[in-house]
């Protein structure tokens, strides 16, 4: 059915149909996060209730972009809408930064600050003497209670350097697949868009072993002090976000398979792309400043 | 205007449109779940938003009513810390933010000449979330150990003493974070690509200009309290020690990363509110704004110095010197911009037609007491000086003035003056008065003498007081009793308009700005605004 496609001005706008995906998906989220929140509390219906939320909130996602992708592969978007959701797109991975940055700021200030005023650096000569007599600034450190135990570290050139390959090679074969969604190759995209997210899901994999690794040889854990807890919370979000990657690398592949998209039109693959090296170069982040210095 | 007749003309296309059978207007309850609409989820956020205005204002009750004399009479200690922070929660993200953004959904659409906003569907979830977020912190007061109780910040060490609640309040806090971030994208998306032809930036009304920016504030600092509150979940329950010295954390980092995100916040909650009186101010004084450049310039400048202002809330927790230094002095910085909003309307006024209609009263009560609550600001950010003040009643006295008065008083005006628009009634222009002066006149018997309070010691958070203090204090809680009372009105008056009265034109107010695109469309607005754009001249 014809509805608005002429861009504006003088055409008219596009208003999408009412949903019923936005109420689904806060009822989805208040009963996952309760869930979460009874499993903290240590009551035992705790992780049946999260995992019940999380199923509704996977149907959620599928049911309200499978919709907007009828709608998009229906040719009811116009270039208005296109530019709307690149413009979403873009602040809603600004906001994905400004999150890192408060565990990357944790980490600064640990690193320059806090540790050094417990070891008694400048003006804060007395927090030493007085309240941690024997500690000496360090990093890595747990701090001056050792809390955690002793723990040894994963040096930054052996997997993490991997981890480092596979994922900047992953931009490159996604900018491949690019240019020849472009150019209107099909099969240079289906190749190359598999290849990307099996390398997203081979980063996943690999960064699981060298948590187990930390957990299981190294006594690296959640509650090795800060080293331990910048380490897990930065990687972990960090990983967390590559899977949710790998994820939307993979519904694009689906999506590629099935003829969708075209040489003009592809917005869904930009956004993941932009998305893909958007943790890119968190990690490059990461590798810097919490494997590498 | 030709916007007017495309309403209809686009209302018979509906008709034989089959593919989005539901563009019109849906009925019954699917309207309001389903909602695209962007009047709809503006009603939907204004109501949300009185309903949080009172449930937060019956704890403020009983915390003035526990403090009316001295001594332990009615609540319990825990139970007082526990009113004080959910209060503030509650008003903070429940009830100012999601009126100014109940205001915006309202309105911006409107000002810009755009069909809707840019993203209808994400619209609804960041409604419904808000919904989730605030049933989960009120559920949060009822389980065992109580409500989260360490004040609003959420400061550790204390807050990690926090019972069963301490996950729901931050889950709480995630998912209201979750709705700003996405409301905020919708705002900046919808002026920045759906604006009318021929409106470019600088001819935008005020009011959208400061959600503009407002908007970029709420994304750049909502995750970065999402992250702290994170770091005190894991620190709580996952053996981390972020702001545990045992570990080599910091207890101060967590101020640093909270106050990034809570300075910012305070000018997320003003910044709509300057955009109101921006608007409402003109109109009353049949005169445009006084120097609109210089008041988006203003506005962008105090949003960028809210960046780097954030620890003159922590003077008294110990910094290096050169630290209490830099931002003691870029926290002066702010009153220049500040002054220029001030000076402008001010101007504004100068030999204007000035009439005194309820809008225009609660502009000026604005006015004036958000100018007392900006003094003792600048009181406050001379660091010598905020190391008696710190944790006293001053900084309440303060605060509350710069929010209530301030931000509370914007949006009431900002309500007043688009309320026959929304609805095609004026209210009652008697009962709006009485309710301007008797909120103006309690509000300063509730807060003002706070201020000697706080200046002769009394700290905040405390459910007793030494004797000294029991004459202000009791002239307080009835100030409090007084306002409290006095918002019935309000809603009545909201009420009455809503079910009828007399007929508003489309202009509303004879002083409107002719130019001003929400007064071309009828009053009421009809549900579908502007499908083909309207063009500026």
């Amino acid at each position: 059915m014809a509805h608005a496609h002429s861009d504006q001005p003088g055409g008219k706008y596009y208003i999408p149909h009412g949903s019923p995906w936005p109420v689904i998906g806060s009822i989805a989220l208040f009963i996952t996060v309760g869930g979460a929140a009874m499993w903290l509390n240590h009551a035992n219906i705790g992780p049946m209730v999260m995992s019940a939320g999380l199923i509704i909130v996977a149907t959620m996602f599928a049911g309200w972009f499978g919709t907007v992708i009828n709608e998009s592969e229906g040719h009811y978007y116009n270039g208005q809408v296109d530019k709307s959701f690149r413009m979403g797109m873009m602040w809603f991975i600004f906001s994905e930064v400004m999150f890192f940055a408060a565990f990357f700021g944790a980490l600064f200030y640990a690193r320059q600050l806090s540790v050094p005023w417990l070891g008694g650096e400048g003006v804060k000569i007395f927090t030493n003497l007085l309240l941690w007599k024997d500690y000496e600034t360090a990093w890595p450190t747990n701090g001056p209670a050792a809390v955690g135990g002793d723990f040894e570290v994963i040096p930054a050139f052996g997997l993490p350097a991997i981890n480092t390959a596979i994922l900047l090679t992953s931009g490159v074969t996604i900018t491949i697949a690019h240019h020849a969604l472009r150019a209107g190759n099909r099969t240079v995209l289906n190749i190359f868009q598999a290849a990307t997210f099996l390398l997203g899901f081979l980063f996943v994999y690999l960064q699981a072993t060298e948590y187990m690794e930390a957990y299981h040889e190294l006594n690296l854990t959640l509650s090795s002090g800060i080293y331990g807890s910048t380490f897990f919370m930065l990687t972990g979000f960090h990983g967390l976000h590559v899977t949710i990657g790998a994820i939307m690398l993979l519904v694009i592949w689906l999506r590629c398979l099935k003829g969708h998209f075209t040489p003009q039109q592809h917005f869904a693959f930009e956004a993941v792309a932009w998305y893909w090296h958007f943790v890119d170069v968190v990690w490059l982040g990461l590798f810097i400043f919490v494997y590498w210095l | 205007m030709s916007s007017v007749h495309s309403v209809s003309a686009a209302a018979a296309d509906h008709a034989h449109d089959h593919a989005h059978e539901d563009h019109g207007a849906p009925t019954g309850w699917r309207r309001w779940l389903f909602a695209t609409n962007h009047k709809d989820i503006g009603t939907m956020y204004l109501l949300f938003s009185l309903i949080m205005f009172f449930i937060g204002g019956a704890m403020a009750m009983i915390i003035r009513a526990e403090l009316f004399q001295p001594g332990l009479q009615l609540v319990d200690p825990g139970f007082f810390n526990m009113m004080t922070t959910v209060h503030a929660l509650v008003m903070v993200f429940g009830a100012v933010m999601p009126a100014t953004v109940g205001l915006a959904n309202w309105m911006l659409p409107l000002q810009v000449g755009a069909p809707d906003m840019a993203l209808p569907r994400m619209n609804n979830f960041s409604f419904w979330l808000l919904v989730a977020a605030f049933t989960l912190l009120i559920l949060s007061l009822f389980v065992p150990g109580g409500g989260p109780a360490a004040g609003w910040t959420l400061y550790p060490p204390l807050v990690i003493q926090t019972g069963n609640s301490l996950p729901m309040a931050i889950f709480a806090i995630h998912l209201a974070g979750a709705s700003s971030i996405m409301g905020s994208i919708n705002i900046i998306v919808t002026i920045m690509n759906l604006r009318a032809p021929g409106m470019s930036l600088l001819k935008m009304p005020l009011f959208t200009w400061t959600w503009l920016i407002t908007a970029y504030l709420l994304i750049a600092v909502m995750p970065v309290f999402a992250g702290a509150v994170t770091m005190v979940l894991t620190d709580h329950f996952f053996g981390t020690t972020f702001f545990s010295a045992t570990g080599g954390g910091d207890p101060v980092l967590y101020q640093h990363v909270f106050w990034f995100f809570g300075h910012p916040e305070v000018y997320i909650m003003i910044l709509p509110a300057f955009g109101i009186v921006s608007e409402i101010i003109p109109t009353f004084s049949r005169k445009p704004l006084f120097g609109y450049d210089a008041m988006v310039f203003a506005t962008a400048s105090i949003a960028f110095l809210s960046f780097i202002v954030w620890a003159h809330h922590m003077f008294t927790t110990g910094m290096p010197l050169a630290g209490e230094m830099f931002f003691m002095l870029s926290t002066m910085l702010i009153a220049v911009p500040t002054g220029v909003k001030v000076f402008n309307w001010t101007a504004t006024m100068w030999r204007g037609s000035l009439t005194f209609e309820p809008p225009m009263l609660f502009s000026l009560s604005f006015l004036f007491l958000f100018t007392i609550g900006g003094f003792s600001g600048l009181m406050m950010s001379i660091a010598p000086v905020d190391f008696q003040y710190h944790d006293t009643y001053f900084i309440v006295a303060h605060f509350h003035y710069v929010l209530v008065p301030g931000a509370v008083f914007a949006i009431m005006a900002g309500v007043y003056y688009w309320l026959p628009k929304w609805t095609g009634h004026m209210y009652s222009m008697t009962l709006a008065k009485w309710h301007f002066w008797l909120s103006t006149i309690f509000v300063n018997i509730l807060f003002f003498p706070q201020h000697f309070l706080g200046l002769a010691g009394m700290p905040r958070r405390i459910p007793d007081y030494a004797t000294q203090f029991a004459e202000f204090n009791m002239i307080s809680s009835i100030g409090a009793f007084g306002f409290g009372l006095s918002q019935l009105l309000f809603a009545y008056i909201i009420w009455a308009c809503v079910r009828g009265g007399e007929k508003a034109s489309d202009k509303v107010w004879d002083g409107a700005d002719p130019h001003g695109l929400e007064w071309t469309v009828p009053s009421p607005a009809p549900h579908h605004t502007f499908d083909v754009p309207p063009v500026v001249k």
